[in-house]
């Protein structure tokens, strides 16, 4: 009983330590509605800083607890540079705009902490005078996680003190709910957000900072946390901060006696546990039902077929691909291969998030089901590369209508967190089956079939495939199931009241996509020879978000264009040091100063310069 | 006057020509080197200065054959398809001899069955999976670094030293975990066909929950304990067992944590009498590993790291193939890679044929605290062909070429 009771103790100073974290993501998310990626980074910060600072006062007790406030401190300021350089300019922007701008922080700072600090492992020193164990029935309990212990409840009164019993507070809460009101009556809504964003910024930093005593300090600490703190946030009801912290205990607690219990499962409990939460109360444990904000000026404009002159280009664009392999060299082929299939898988993503208003945070798990489909037809039913391009698109509508079904059931950053929650439980899936698939050795061996071996050969396949794709999906922007799609994403209450089932049409948009997808997957597990889990982990789906970003969500062609910019950037730059924050630096740069993407900015350029009409000159 | 000026011509002209056939000789051999620089600096920092500073040492001798060796490095953001795509590019548009390089397993079995269908020479630098050169092996793939069963053969031997019978396995839950846990089991109860296996421990990696972990196996009361785990795992999972006392009177039996890479951030908090595999960098005396030691210290003014010597020796081990080798085709490399003699600080080592793997070993001893730095005691070189299973054994894990 003592034993359980200890590892009770254990998982209760687990879920502190992960309150901390998660519960400055939920303030930030309730009251700026921004999806902070960078809330790891934050957290990293904390921890490296943290530990320079205590190298000057080793052993001092008020030194250690000086260090950790201090570093939480520079922490929130520079969270609040970032919130007045980058975020301030795109709250208008839809939700997704700034995700894709804290992934490029994210970047960023991941070099900048490599620059700073070096890329060595930190071990940082204990809590001076807490070093020890106290014996609670006999079991050692280390005298540091009762300090945790406690500090979980302590910052979740505080907070609640603040949120409640201040006039800050008061504001905050307006603004949680509807902060348009709060602008109206007079509230400096801009500084408010700067404040809210120092608090968030201020307890990652102190997360990262306490941990110094408990885990060594390493440049994987951002991803790592991040995705864990996006589950507390989820279950616990995104913008509750007493949901963040019953939630955390739910997750430090199923940690602690999970590895008693299923020591192999660890990976994959939290985002089941995550996902039932989501079927079961949509809107997480403690959270509300999202209030639709009215934002002012942001109506898409209806889609039109392609002008002539956009024909034109489109149709010089696929007489320049037919003939690239004559006039370029082989890896320009390769290369070129590469983006097709990427344009694809963008491409899949935007016909659900531009049509349907529904955003993935986990498309990769369409795209990995697809190319593990393809990959089993070769490694176990002996079949042929044809057989298994049909059977990748088949793996990845199985995937599709299953975590389909769960997902249209709700609406915009819940939904996308239940999307990523599916794409997690994929790839751990892929990831542990090691009988089925290798596990993170993956399957090796599944080259194209023989007439297909050269590069060129393959290209014209994917272009056939790919291409093809791209096109069917356009046909079906314009077909009445597209209009459709797109009056339920303008306005459900409408579609539906005219006897139109809008769940059963995101139902299919949704496999659509994963259809899609899963083709994009299958042409490129032939390209590569091999499949492994990273296919379907969170940062296969980030470059899908941030390839769609970059050309254009509300342009047709911006899929492709930003698969296509991506794809070659990432290849041109990887050749330098440092590359990962030049990279951020040009994704925030789009971001801020076009956030209609690359396609979309071309096309207003075009109208304005009178190439392209106008729709309200057209109306 | 005339014919002086006929015959400087001359002269200016045979400079010209004898200048064009040496620029010809002296176009230097390229090497494809890939790796995940930017995901695990700490690692890969090391071994970088250790392959930087041998091609420059190969190139001040004049090179192979009078040509200088080009390393074209690339980092693969430690993404396996970017890696292929790297290769593809290094291939066709780089026009490299052959490609060496990559540290995450599952990377380098990618470029391993990349070699295989492209048939390129491709001598894999650190991954450790059995499978690159036994399950997935190839004609064209070699491999430098002591594998994970060549490791835990190593460990499982002087574990059954211990006379510990109940024994605890902690491993990060994928696939190094899992072969490192399968191997070492293997291995012992080879030794101590009595040894039994109380409790299994796989924490996720880079992801330890170290307390709960360190409490389970705890509750098992075993006699020893065999660690996969690695990096910041490591850190937290020594610090967790240190504060609970679950590593006292007990056998600890560590993979790599003998490492610099991994040792050296643990500081003062180091474990004590761990049995592990290794590198006591400073105090290997051996003259050939001095006079290495020596060159690193002058050149990089830090003392080198395991990373250091594997990429040291993979330019050790392609300039010895390319000055052998008498065409620099895929075949004849691969032909002539096959029991090639390689000299290197960590002594003389060959590629075996049967199975390609390179029979370089590591140091094998304990751990302790020595002004508040973890270092390596009772430590011993032990030579990699010592650890190999039998011809016949590799033959069948071996698909056949």
């Amino acid at each position: 009983m003592s034993f359980y009771f200890a590892q009770f103790l254990t998982g209760l100073s687990s879920a502190s330590s992960l309150f901390l974290v998660a519960c400055g993501l939920s303030l930030i998310f309730g009251v700026t509605r921004v999806v902070n990626f960078a809330h790891g980074s934050f957290y990293m910060l904390g921890a490296y800083v943290a530990y320079a600072l205590v190298q000057f006062v080793p052993g001092s007790i008020l030194g250690f607890w000086g260090s950790v406030l201090a570093a939480a401190l520079i922490v929130a300021l520079v969270g609040v540079v970032v919130e007045i350089l980058i975020l301030k300019r795109i709250y208008n922007a839809p939700e997704l705009y700034q995700l894709v701008a804290t992934f490029g922080v994210v970047l960023l700072m991941q070099d900048a902490i490599l620059l700073i600090f070096g890329g060595d492992d930190q071990f940082g020193p204990r809590a001076p005078g807490l070093d020890s164990v106290v014996r609670v029935f006999g079991e050692p309990i280390p005298e540091y996680d009762l300090v945790l212990i406690a500090l979980g409840p302590i910052v979740l009164g505080a907070l609640w003190l603040l949120l409640n019993r201040t006039r800050w507070g008061i504001l905050v809460r307006a603004a949680t709910l509807d902060r348009e009101m709060v602008a109206s009556l007079g509230v400096n809504q801009s500084w408010l957000f700067t404040t809210v964003f120092f608090l968030g910024s201020f307890l990652a930093g102190l997360g990262g900072a306490l941990q110094l005593p408990r885990v060594s300090i390493n440049l994987l600490m951002d991803l790592s946390i991040i995705a864990e703190a996006f589950v507390v946030v989820v279950i616990g009801g995104m913008g509750s901060i007493p949901g963040a912290f019953i939630a955390a205990l739910l997750i430090g607690e199923l940690n602690a006696f999970g590895v008693l219990v299923l020591p192999q499962a660890t990976i994959v409990l939290a985002f089941v546990v995550m996902a039932v939460v989501l079927v079961i109360r949509p809107y997480g444990l403690l959270g509300k039902a999202e209030t639709l904000a009215h934002v002012a000026g942001q109506v898409e404009l209806p889609i039109r077929p392609a002008s002539t002159l956009a024909k034109s280009i489109a149709g010089l664009l696929l007489i320049g691909l037919v003939v690239m392999p004559f006039l370029a060299g082989e890896f320009a082929i390769v290369l070129a291969t590469d983006v097709l299939i990427f344009a694809l898988f963008a491409a899949s993503l935007h016909f659900i998030m531009s049509n349907g208003g529904m955003v993935s945070f986990g498309h990769a798990a369409y795209f990995g089901l697809g190319a593990y489909g393809a990959a089993f037809v070769i490694k176990y039913a002996g079949g042929s590369m044809e057989l298994a391009l049909l059977a990748a698109p088949l793996m990845a509508a199985a995937g599709a209508l299953i975590f389909g079904w769960f997902c249209v059931r709700l609406s915009g950053v819940y939904m996308a967190m239940l999307t990523l929650a599916a794409a997690q439980i994929v790839w751990s899936t892929a990831y542990q089956w090691q009988d089925l698939t290798g596990g993170d050795d993956g399957l090796l061996g599944i080259w194209p079939s023989e007439w297909a071996k050269s590069k060129t050969a393959y290209y014209y396949l994917a272009l056939v495939l790919c291409g093809g794709g791209i096109l069917a999906m356009r046909r079906m922007i314009f077909s009445p199931f597209g209009y459709t799609l797109r009056g339920g994403r303008d306005n459900p209450n409408r579609t539906e009241s005219i006897g139109i089932n809008l769940r059963q049409h995101q139902w299919a948009a949704f496999i659509i996509a994963g259809v899609f997808a899963g083709i994009a997957g299958g042409v490129y597990v032939f390209s590569k020879g091999s499949i492994f889990p990273d296919e379907a982990a969170i940062p296969r789906s980030v470059d899908a978000l941030v390839m769609v970003l970059l050309g254009g969500v509300q342009t047709l062609s911006g899929p492709v264009v930003g698969a296509g910019v991506f794809r070659l950037l990432e290849d041109e730059i990887s050749r330098l040091d440092y590359w990962r924050a030049i990279l951020g630096v040009i994704i925030i740069s789009i971001v801020v100063i076009a956030p209609e993407g690359i396609a979309g900015f071309i096309k207003k350029i075009a109208v304005k310069a009178g190439f392209e009409r106008n729709e309200e000159q057209a109306s | 006057m005339k014919i002086l000026k006929y015959m400087a011509g001359c002269v200016l002209a045979a400079g010209v020509a004898l200048t064009a056939i040496a620029a010809q000789a002296a176009e230097p051999i390229r090497i494809g080197e890939i790796n995940s620089y930017s995901r695990l600096p700490a690692f890969l920092d090391p071994y970088k200065k250790g392959w930087q500073l041998a091609l420059e040492e190969v190139n001040a001798a004049g090179g192979i054959k009078g040509r200088p060796l080009e390393f074209i490095d690339r980092d693969d953001g430690g993404k396996p398809g970017n890696a292929v795509t790297i290769a593809e590019e290094m291939i066709s548009k780089e026009k490299v001899t052959l490609l060496t390089g990559t540290f995450l397993s599952h990377i380098g079995l990618a470029v391993t069955d990349f070699a295989k269908q492209n048939k390129v020479f491709f001598l894999a630098a650190e991954p450790l999976a059995d499978a690159i050169v036994w399950k997935s092996g190839n004609r064209y793939t070699f491999r430098l670094r002591p594998s994970t069963t060549m490791q835990a053969a190593m460990l499982a031997k002087e574990a059954a030293k211990t006379g510990a019978k109940k024994w605890a396995t902690v491993a990060p839950n994928y696939a190094y975990g899992k072969e490192a846990v399968a191997a070492f089991k293997k291995e012992l109860t080879k030794l101590v066909p009595d040894a039994t296996f109380v409790e299994e421990q796989w924490p996720t990696v880079f992801k330890i929950d170290a307390g709960p972990v360190v409490r389970a196996v705890e509750a098992a009361k075993p006699d020893g304990i065999y660690n996969v785990t690695f990096g910041g795992d490591l850190a937290q999972f020594v610090r967790e067992g240190n504060l609970r006392g679950t590593f006292e009177n007990r056998t600890v039996v560590s993979l790599l944590s003998g490492e610099p890479e991994y040792l050296e951030p643990l500081k003062g908090e180091a474990p004590k009498n761990w049995i592990v595999t290794g590198y006591p960098q400073g105090a290997i005396e051996t003259p050939e590993h001095k006079v290495f030691f020596d060159a690193y210290m002058k050149k990089w003014g830090e003392a080198p790291k395991l990373g250091s010597i594997v990429g040291y020796n993979v330019v050790a081990s392609l300039a010895a193939l390319l000055k052998k080798a008498d065409a620099y085709d895929a075949e004849t490399l691969v032909n002539t890679m096959k029991g090639l003699e390689v000299m290197s600080p960590s002594g003389k080592f060959t590629f075996r044929a049967q199975d390609h793997q390179a029979t370089m070993g590591t140091w094998v001893g304990k751990t302790d605290v020595k002004d508040g730095a973890g270092v390596m005691v009772d430590w011993f070189y032990a030579d990699g062909a010592d650890y190999q299973p039998s011809d016949e054994e590799v033959k069948s894990l071996r698909p056949a070429e």
